[in-house]
């Protein structure tokens, strides 16, 4: 199959929103670690998970490529679609208030308090801070190594957008955190998510249908196509889920004033 | 072995957050698939499962909705 340029700009930004939204996550807790047990050890949880990380990616990508492409496509596809429409919903009920904001600043104090009622800190080396770190990179990292590998499921080109969206991410991240020490606020975060979820719902639909042999058409145009439609479907559903809940709410507070 | 169990909770956690709608989006994939298999003439379109899919979400949210604000 070959590669448009829509696909492979597609794939760039859907690789980059999502991994800076699990970037800014992982960041405000080895902030955390770091402002109340030591840069030292939290910097090393760190590099040591994104260097662990790095070793899944080259041994996981050899195993992948003798896998034939379109089984790979198929398995991928499905994760993806269950993994985007997750974030997808999760946005649509935040957004129709029917789920509490995710809170960096809550996060972060959360954490620090948390990390300075547990004792065993030491100068030279903190186990508790380098495994804070450590824990919270993999788990984020994990999820941006599954993004980069289902949005690039395309081909070499495909997966090197992806990676070079991830990579462009975890600059912005790293660079905005070294300069401000402080979680990243005001990223307006449901919003990434409800783009993420938008995106990873559409490539996860291309890539089933793929897998598939189904027919798309216009081929990998339709991408672009898909992101309209889920972007659509995602804002209908706000607006609905929104009225539901003040109907819902609204009657109940005319049987209460009744009553 | 707990700890073996968490890193697949968190794993499965990924992917899988109401198990109503994970289940609906696998069956509807397996349906698709085994249509594609038995009747090779017929082809569904890319359009077809990208409906699914959608009516998929909006039933599993207006749900929600509907239960949440009860």
């Amino acid at each position: 199959m070959g590669t448009s340029w829509g696909h492979l700009g597609a794939s760039i930004v859907a690789s980059f929103t999502a991994s800076l939204v699990e970037c800014v996550e992982a960041l405000t807790v080895v902030l955390a670690v770091g402002s109340s047990r030591g840069w030292r050890s939290a910097l090393t949880g760190t590099a040591s998970a994104i260097a662990l990380l790095s070793l899944i990616i080259l041994l996981g990508g050899r195993a992948l490529t003798r896998v034939p492409l379109h089984i790979v496509q198929f398995i991928v596809g499905v994760l993806l679609v269950m993994f985007g429409l997750r974030w997808l919903r999760k946005a649509i009920l935040r957004s129709a208030h029917l789920l509490p904001f995710h809170d960096e600043d809550a996060v972060f104090t959360k954490s620090v308090s948390t990390l300075n009622s547990v004792s065993g800190r030491s100068d030279a080396w903190d186990k508790v801070a380098f495994a804070a770190s450590f824990n919270i990179t993999m788990l984020e990292g994990a999820e941006v190594v599954f993004i980069v590998v289902a949005i690039g499921a395309g081909g070499t080109n495909t997966l090197l957008a992806a990676g070079l969206g991830a990579m462009v991410a975890l600059l912005v991240v790293s660079t905005l955190g070294l300069m401000l020490h402080r979680p990243l606020t005001r990223i307006p975060e449901n919003a990434l998510k409800f783009v993420v979820g938008v995106l990873l719902s559409a490539f996860g639909t291309f890539w089933v249908g793929e897998g598939m042999d189904l027919e798309w058409p216009g081929a990998d145009w339709c991408i672009p196509g898909l992101i309209a439609g889920y972007l659509a479907i995602g804002l209908m559903l706000v607006l609905i889920c929104r009225r539901l809940s003040l109907t819902q709410r609204g009657s109940i507070g005319a049987g209460n004033a009744a009553d | 072995m707990p700890r073996i169990k968490n890193v697949l909770r968190e794993v499965a956690g990924l992917f899988v957050d109401d198990g109503t709608l994970a289940l609906a989006i696998t069956l509807w994939v397996a349906l698709l698939w085994v249509i594609r298999r038995r009747f090779m003439g017929f082809a569904p379109g890319g359009a077809i499962l990208f409906c699914g899919l959608a009516i998929i979400l909006a039933e599993n949210l207006i749900r929600l909705a509907r239960r949440r604000s009860k």
